[in-house]
């Protein structure tokens, strides 16, 4: 017996042999396993790190649709230089270790030109030394005022979205006027929402007013009302920026803590991005504000360059997918990755880029840059770039919720956000 | 705000916690008691229960209510069948060794976990209540549903005792906890006590994510903190023991919800953590347990 089940094991079927045989070729062949060998023709190669689990996720999602159109857009137009655009994605998990470890993959294994799209600032704050390590040009999309602080490298730029800093700068005497001076701050306790309290405590106190309270947040809480007692009683406007899977949570236990005799909310929409206004329990937020980098719901002066971009990746009028309706986008955030795509594009051009060689040439030629117009490549408005500082500045909407929608009340101007800095990367090592 | 308000609201949400708490914990304890399996995956039980509420209360349409109570029901059971399947697949394969069946629920957290990640995706999901309704406080505004929970949870804690000491099915689970080898020479199916009493104790975890996931919401890696915070009621309260569960739960809950408002959450975790700490020293079996036989 034993003789036997020993030789019909040697002696395996063809076809199964065959089959193995098979699937192994066809593993080795997959893009997964050859992409970071050897590439078949020049092309420019972005990485991506999109933050596709953790508590960035929905974020991460609408990054990656935004990142796909924009370089479906651009290759359709003869991509850069003559060369394809190639953006090989990897999910970062939203973690600062895997964040940082995916920056030295793309540089060491799929040889990339530039990296491009990470958001959550703890993974920025850990990720951008590696990049600046490894000389490999770092594009973020995130909103911590890690550049303006001087606290990153030569090789991060962010020439896509504007910082906390320059955005609460640009709306505290907005806040002061018209909707009070007395303020209390809700914010995660990290990198980001300590930009927050940090800027708009200094911002509004150039305005004559004062922040009476300051809640952080731990960033893994999933319960609130408990924080909610040490709203200050004199608070004339309670100031709100949350994010992660719990926001929804966040605003529903505010609600029923405030009932109806609230003082006026002001939040960022990060408390609310990826989630549908028309949520029975939010209808509290009726008459509140929003700041919004992007109007998430098509104004009625909306541009034609809003509207192109919305249909390019695929959003409706709500900010919604057009695949889906309850599917509501990152608006006020993902346009960042489009717009640094074209910067990079831009710059690229610049300096006649030609491949990882050139990649110095790249950071002189984007430092370089000072403007970009509103345009389709820029659809949420015209920006200023500061080579020196590396970051971009630019428009800021301040929404008010009417009907479960939220319509522009103010639209800052580029100046007002702009900061003074005596932070210089271009005087650091290339 | 004044002490006394700012002490109700606190007392509220402190027995909250305690009444998801102690419905988790219970099943927890079941399981350790009976089976003498560390189930490491418990808290993905409520994350599947939470899940399977979502996917439940999506597809029927019409009044919240009608979602909430179908999910009440096919949550528990379907979790349930998937605890008794990893059971008798797993944990029963392993002869209920104490260190492999660990290493195994963790392998089993993971496969849940990721599992959900595929097919669920990466979002927090809202379910609807069954019903809105704010109390309106004085001072401030307090979810009706919250209040339900703790209704809820005593309702089942009620039955969990009733089904242990007036039951011929509890019974036979107390002679199993009691004594295994004693109660397999009398004719008792120890083995298949065991599967039933794991698949109970996973649909007691799913039914808390039922209960939770209009409070919070649905996402794939909400287990982690029930895991924890069970681990340490089982603990103070004594491993198996039932009534030492839920005295533990109201007290970890109370003190969480009154530590983390009066002072600050961090405090409120350290002195949760200092409290299993003091238990495991001075009395090892936790607050009601009795020794091991």
């Amino acid at each position: 017996m034993k003789i036997r089940s020993g030789l019909s094991n040697l002696s395996l079927p063809r076809r199964d042999v065959l089959k193995t045989i098979g699937g192994a070729a066809a593993l080795l062949a997959s893009p997964a396993v050859i992409r970071p060998g050897f590439a078949q023709e020049k092309t420019i190669r972005l990485g991506a790190p999109f933050h596709r689990t953790g508590i960035g996720a929905s974020y991460g999602r609408w990054y990656e649709r935004t990142a796909n159109a924009a370089v479906a857009l651009v290759n359709e137009a003869g991509g850069i230089n003559g060369m394809q655009v190639e953006m090989i994605v990897e999910d970062d998990g939203t973690d600062p270790k895997r964040g940082s470890e995916l920056i030295e993959k793309f540089a060491t294994e799929y040889k990339v030109d530039a990296v491009f799209g990470h958001l959550f600032s703890h993974v920025v704050a850990a990720s951008a030394p590696r990049a600046g390590e490894l000389k490999m040009p770092y594009f973020i999309c995130s909103e911590a005022s890690l550049l303006g602080a001087g606290k990153l490298n030569r090789y991060t730029l962010q020439p896509g979205i504007t910082d906390v800093r320059s955005q609460v700068k640009a709306m505290a005497p907005w806040i002061a006027s018209t909707l009070g001076k007395k303020v209390t701050m809700i914010f995660p306790d990290y990198n980001f929402g300590h930009d927050h309290r940090d800027f708009f405590s200094a911002a509004i106190a150039e305005q004559g007013g004062e922040v009476v309270a300051k809640i952080a947040i731990p960033p893994t809480e999933t319960s609130f009302t408990r924080y909610l007692p040490q709203i200050a009683p004199e608070t004339e406007v309670i100031y709100h920026v949350m994010v992660g899977p719990a926001v929804l949570t966040f605003v529903k236990e505010l609600g029923d803590y405030l009932g109806s005799q609230r003082p006026e909310i002001f939040g960022f929409i990060d408390s609310l991005e990826a989630v549908d206004f028309s949520t029975p329990q939010l209808s509290f937020l009726d008459g509140t504000y929003f700041w919004e980098a992007n109007p998430r719901y098509a104004q009625a002066e909306q541009t034609p360059f809003d509207k192109f971009y919305r249909e390019k990746v695929g959003v409706d009028a709500n900010g919604a997918s057009t695949a889906d309706p309850k599917d509501i986008s990152t608006y006020s955030h993902m346009f960042s990755v489009w717009e640094t795509l074209f910067a990079i594009k831009q710059g690229m051009e610049a300096c006649n880029y030609q491949g990882p060689a050139n990649q110095k040439d790249l950071i002189l030629a984007m430092e370089q840059i000072t403007a970009f117009p509103e345009s389709n490549e820029h659809p949420q408005g015209a920006k200023v770039f500061n080579g020196k500082l590396h970051q971009v500045f630019g428009s800021q909407c301040i929404s008010k919720v009417e009907g479960g929608k939220l319509v522009v009340a103010h639209r800052t101007s580029v100046e007002d956000g702009m900061y003074e800095s005596d932070v210089d990367y271009t005087k650091m090592d290339l | 705000m004044g002490f006394g308000p700012y002490l109700l609201l606190a007392t509220l949400e402190g027995l909250v916690q305690a009444a998801v708490l102690s419905i988790t914990a219970a099943g927890l304890s079941l399981v350790f008691g009976v089976m003498r399996v560390v189930n490491v995956a418990h808290g993905e039980f409520v994350m599947l229960g939470a899940v399977i509420a979502w996917f439940t209360a999506s597809l029927l349409t019409g009044h919240p209510a009608m979602g909430f109570a179908a999910a009440l029901l096919v949550s528990p059971l379907l979790v349930g069948a998937v605890a008794f399947a990893s059971e008798r697949v797993v944990l029963r394969r392993l002869d209920y060794n104490p260190e492999a069946t660990i290493v195994a629920t963790i392998g089993l957290l993971y496969i849940l976990q990721q599992t959900v990640l595929l097919v669920y995706g990466p979002d927090a999901r809202p379910v609807d209540p069954p019903f809105y309704y704010t109390i309106r406080f004085p001072w401030f505004g307090y979810s009706a549903y919250k209040l339900f929970v703790i209704g809820a949870a005593i309702v089942i804690m009620g039955g969990i005792w009733f089904v242990l000491q007036k039951t011929r099915a509890g019974l036979v689970m107390r002679a199993a906890q009691y004594d295994r080898e004693t109660a397999q020479a009398f004719g008792i199916p120890v083995d298949r006590v065991s599967a039933w009493v794991f698949a109970l104790g996973a649909m007691l975890a799913a039914i808390a994510g039922v209960l939770v996931v209009p409070i919070q919401q649905a996402h794939y890696l909400m287990g982690a903190d029930p895991l924890l915070l069970s681990f340490i009621v089982v603990i103070i309260g004594g491993l198996g023991s039932m009534s030492g569960t839920v005295l533990a739960a109201v007290l970890v809950g109370l003190s969480d919800g009154i530590i983390s408002m009066m002072f600050s959450p961090t405090l409120a975790k350290m002195v949760s953590t200092l409290l299993v700490a003091l238990v495991l020293v001075f009395r090892p079996n936790g607050l009601l347990g009795k020794a091991a036989r």
